[in-house]
């Protein structure tokens, strides 16, 4: 059954990936993302991670997308162009990418014996709570890098807030 | 049953559940219809449809008919796959959220929950995911439209869902910091020691949870006061102008789906969910587990019902916000309320516990 979701959802997530960078318009490309997300969630959920997976659709699928397509929608943006710029993009992307993936299909066969492994569907069935687990590893031992990101986010925020208001 | 194994026991059960929930779903949106036609009509002093039926009672059915045989239009400068997509993600949101809602007292046969479709560990975050696709439905319908009307409507019901939408989140982690879960069941069962009292809008001190997530929601559901996205006199309909047939009633079920969802969820969450108002006191007076399954479906119904009551009410009685004052009242007021209940909250439990 996890591995029937497994494949299904990590197929669709391939192709919706494959279809964001294939499709001209940006709207279709911001939609092929979604489902993207969508069956990263599903993944997530079918190795037991129940919280990441509600999370994931939740802030990527519901909130950033959503202001993606908002943003696409408001500037009506049109089709892509094909320049210059775009065709040597092309050209070298390809190899790039293909490069990328090789790397690190390469670190993560060779440090298999170090990453450890899960089962599909492992954590489903036991009666631990995911967001406890989270919460508690969240504020114990990962308590300074949680509260630099957050920090981090702080000042984010407080830039766009600086940003907008020297337009108005 | 006993040549059953569990797995096709559970199987045949939820086919079965979902057909049932499924069909009173879309019954309770008809007959929600005409609740709000017949009572706005009272409130503004004339009869409301009176001529179908007794009382008007096969009105919904009819309107049913009526959308199926009209000509379904394509307008020709539509984005063609989008604008046939949005309805469908529209219904369809509105619809999947129903799943994880508990409308009985736990009643378990052959190892299967009667009165759940399915009991999750996260079913509040599964409400509030699937809402958050559900916007996709209003931002894609205006957009591929291609009509300036339809566009406007959309931009507007996406910015305000998108703005409400976190104090509404807010307004719940109350309630889940109280319980200690996100299982709605949990929920539930953390508020049924002492009846009405012990009801988080009661007992738990949520009120100000619950009046955030009360406006929360009507802004959510896109309804009067918060219903600029389908704004009469300035947008001719909103989002849906476009749309005609069967394409314009998913719609129109998604939004009053939305609402028997928003119910649910307030009645859950602060209102005790299927638990009866006086507690335990005359369980003894009801024996059988089939009879005290349906008085709990009864005390769900009640609450649910009272609530779209209300939202009909606040539609008669409200006139609209404008745009600037929506968008400050969310951000300005209903959002620092929310999180200053958030943090008494959390003092109180860390003070008492």
């Amino acid at each position: 059954m996890e591995i029937a979701l497994f494949i299904i959802f990590g197929l669709l997530a391939v192709a919706g990936a494959l279809n964001l960078l294939f499709q001209r318009h940006p709207i279709n490309s911001a939609l092929s993302l979604v489902v993207v997300m969508m069956s990263l969630a599903v993944l997530y959920w079918s190795l037991g991670a129940e919280f990441l997976a509600a999370a994931q659709v939740i802030v990527y699928a519901g909130a950033i997308m959503v202001l993606f397509v908002f943003v696409v929608m408001l500037l009506n943006a049109g089709e892509e162009d094909r320049t210059h710029g775009s065709r040597i993009a092309y050209i070298a992307g390809i190899p790039g990418a293909a490069a990328i993936f090789c790397l690190l299909s390469f670190v993560f066969l060779s440090e298999r014996s170090h990453l450890g492994s899960t089962q599909i569907g492992g954590y489903l069935t036991s009666a631990v709570s995911n967001i406890s687990e989270v919460s508690h590893a969240l504020f114990t031992s990962l308590l300074l890098p949680f509260e630099v990101t957050s920090i981090l986010i702080l000042v984010a925020i407080l830039g766009a807030v600086v940003l907008a208001r020297k337009e108005l | 049953m006993s040549h059953l194994n569990h797995f096709e026991i559970f199987l045949l059960f939820s086919i079965v559940k979902i057909l049932i929930v499924l069909v009173i779903t879309l019954l309770g949106v008809a007959y929600t219809v005409l609740l709000e036609r017949k009572v706005l009509g009272r409130l503004q002093n004339r009869w409301g449809p009176s001529r179908v039926g007794p009382f008007g009672i096969l009105q919904p059915l009819v309107d049913g008919l009526k959308l199926f045989l009209k000509e379904d239009m394509m307008p020709l400068a539509v984005e063609r796959p989008l604008f046939i997509l949005a309805p469908i993600i529209a219904l369809g949101c509105a619809l999947i959220s129903i799943a994880v809602v508990p409308f009985g007292a736990t009643t378990i046969v052959d190892g299967v929950d009667l009165f759940q479709i399915a009991n999750l560990n996260i079913g509040l975050l599964v409400i509030l995911g699937v809402t958050s696709i559900g916007v996709y439905g209003i931002a894609l319908s205006g957009w591929s439209s291609n009509n300036k009307y339809s566009l406007f409507g959309s931009l507007r019901a996406t910015a305000q869902m998108i703005s409400y939408e976190l104090a509404l989140g807010l307004s719940l982690v109350g309630v889940v910091l109280r319980a200690g879960s996100l299982s709605l069941r949990d929920i539930v069962a953390s508020q049924s020691a002492h009846g009405a009292l012990s009801w988080n809008i009661f007992g738990g001190y949520q009120f100000i949870a619950f009046f955030i997530y009360l406006m929360a929601a009507y802004a959510e559901t896109n309804r009067t006061p918060f219903d600029l996205a389908e704004a009469e006199s300035e947008l001719v309909a909103g989002y849906h102008t476009e749309y005609s047939s069967m394409k314009f009633a998913m719609f129109f079920m998604a939004e009053y789906a939305n609402m028997i969802t928003v119910a649910c969820v307030a009645t859950l969450l602060f209102f005790g969910g299927a638990s009866s108002p006086f507690g335990h006191t005359f369980d003894h007076a009801a024996p059988g587990l089939l009879l005290t399954g349906l008085i709990s479906i009864f005390w769900f119904v009640a609450k649910v019902f009272a609530f779209l009551l209300l939202y009909i009410w606040v539609r008669g009685t409200l006139p609209r916000f404008r745009y600037d004052q929506l968008m400050g009242f969310g951000w300005k007021f209903l959002l620092p309320v929310a999180m200053v209940n958030v943090l008494a909250t959390a003092l109180a439990l860390s003070y008492h516990s």
